[in-house]
């Protein structure tokens, strides 16, 4: 029989574990983005050398699991003297992988602005810096927001994974109230309700933010 | 109709001398007297359970069980039979009088005490809370502000829910060996967990042997012996506490378990 007034005396177990995997989604998608930007710039416009430390970075890491890499970190570099909480090495864990898959997504959107556009930007005495926030960015981020939006969530429902080294996200907390009472079914469903809704509501701010970014679409 | 009454007639007699047979062994048994009139103790000992019983690599049987059958044997001064057993098939053979003792890393519970008897505990087993040297736990209140490893839904996990101060950080791993590797690679200083794991890490790493800190709940070995045996139990137990006085327990306890016994054991 399913019951489901079992998981009540959890629902705080249920609701910090929620939490944490929303306040570590909302970290990680603010640096791997940036640490995807900032490699894929270094990809497209780079020297031969920063090109290729960033794209075996991103070998590395699209080619080996997400879950090998958690371990490596956390469980790993003690070996060599660096000891991390459990926090620390999955926020490390999970910005380098999201790095690592909006580098290849972001260098496809600038890869996407005509080869005129940049030399235009340059004509008109623009430095790099300059062509890079105004005249590159928004279209290239525009073109690649959905297949960026969608990789954020993948690595927001990965993050299930870091319960393996002890942080108490919602994953952590589906086990561990399993663990308790025994109610598998129902902790799992309501656990994979709750990564379902913090899907669509990702889903959701992403659009509202694009709708803020790509304002120029509307108005021209 | 002849015919049937033959076969009853011998049904019986074979019944009631399969009775009488079997008085004759529980009334007139006295185990230590067939032990010294034989000359031989039969004991059974686990062979698929290391440290307590397993099989050497000069495939003879090895372990604590083994050391304490030995040393038992020695004490009474009699030749040693071992006899391997299996957790599920250790107490039908004390039952059916195949052995005279079992020393397989047997627990005491209510159950197994209505079908035999037990002598006073030869080994530690039991689940504790254990760590590094330099971190001073002595007791349970003492974890209060500190960081524990644990195996996830284990009983050593529920008994720290049920019993550890609300300020302990409990940092729960997915199996045993996730939560070796948390102490061994000292993301964690302390864990909890049953002491036969705290020997594999001593094995492991000796440099990071933990340290037993206090237990969580306390479930040692027992000798099983036939119910009954009055005679055989207190001449065991007689050797038992000799054996924890003159430190022989406590050397097979370093040899097997790479740990001191615990404070307290046998008393």
């Amino acid at each position: 029989m399913l019951y489901f007034g079992d998981l009540l005396p959890y629902s705080d177990v249920f609701f910090g574990g929620l939490i944490t995997t929303v306040e570590l989604t909302v970290l990680t998608t603010f640096l791997g983005i940036a640490l995807g930007t900032l490699c894929a710039v270094l990809r497209q416009y780079g020297g031969a050398t920063p090109r290729r430390i960033v794209a075996s970075y991103v070998e590395l890491i699209r080619n080996t699991p997400f879950i090998v890499q958690l371990f490596f970190i956390f469980f790993g570099l003690p070996a060599i003297g660096v000891m991390l909480t459990p926090w620390q090495a999955s926020v490390i864990a999970l910005t380098i992988n999201l790095g690592a898959y909006s580098t290849e997504i972001i260098r496809a959107g600038l890869g996407s602005i005509p080869k005129g556009q940049v030399e235009a930007a340059k004509v008109l005495g623009m430095t790099f810096r300059q062509t890079l926030t105004r005249v590159i960015f928004v279209p290239a981020f525009e073109k690649i927001y959905p297949a960026l939006t969608s990789q954020c969530i993948i690595v927001m429902l990965g993050s299930a994974v870091i319960s393996q080294i002890s942080v108490e996200e919602l994953t952590y907390a589906a086990n561990l109230v399993q663990s308790r009472n025994f109610r598998a079914f129902e902790s799992y469903l309501v656990t994979a309700l709750l990564y379902l809704g913090l899907a669509m509501m990702m889903r959701y701010v992403f659009k509202l933010i694009g709708k803020r970014l790509f304002s120029f679409r509307e108005s021209s | 109709m002849k015919r049937l009454t033959q076969l009853l007639s011998k049904t019986l007699i074979v019944a009631s001398s399969v009775a009488a047979a079997m008085t004759t062994m529980t009334a007139g048994a006295d185990v230590l007297q067939d032990i010294q009139d034989r000359k031989e103790i039969r004991i059974a000992v686990p062979q698929d359970f290391p440290p307590f019983g397993s099989v050497g690599p000069d495939l003879k049987p090895q372990g604590i069980d083994v050391d304490m059958a030995n040393y038992i044997a020695d004490q009474l001064d009699v030749d040693l039979k071992i006899v391997p057993v299996t957790s599920a098939n250790r107490i039908p053979y004390l039952q059916t009088k195949k052995v005279d003792l079992v020393i397989s890393s047997l627990g005491k519970n209510p159950e197994r005490e209505k079908a035999i008897d037990f002598t006073t505990p030869y080994a530690p087993f039991f689940l504790g809370v254990f760590g590094e040297n330099s971190v001073d736990v002595t007791k349970m209140t003492d974890l209060a502000g500190k960081t524990v490893g644990v195996t996830r839904g284990s009983v050593e996990d529920l008994e720290l829910e049920k019993y550890a101060p609300k300020s302990l950080n409990v940092r729960r791993f997915e199996d045993n060996n996730t939560t070796l590797t948390a102490y061994l690679t000292g993301q964690v200083k302390l864990i909890a967990t049953g002491n036969l794991v705290a020997t594999e890490i001593a094995k492991r790493q000796p440099q990071r042997a933990p340290e037993t800190k206090f237990l969580l709940k306390d479930s040692p070995c027992y000798i099983g012996l036939a119910e009954g045996e009055a005679a055989l139990q207190s001449k065991i137990n007689g050797i038992i506490s000799t054996a924890l006085e003159n430190g022989t327990l406590n050397d097979i306890s370093m040899k097997w378990l790479k740990a001191p016994l615990p404070k307290g054991f046998g008393a």
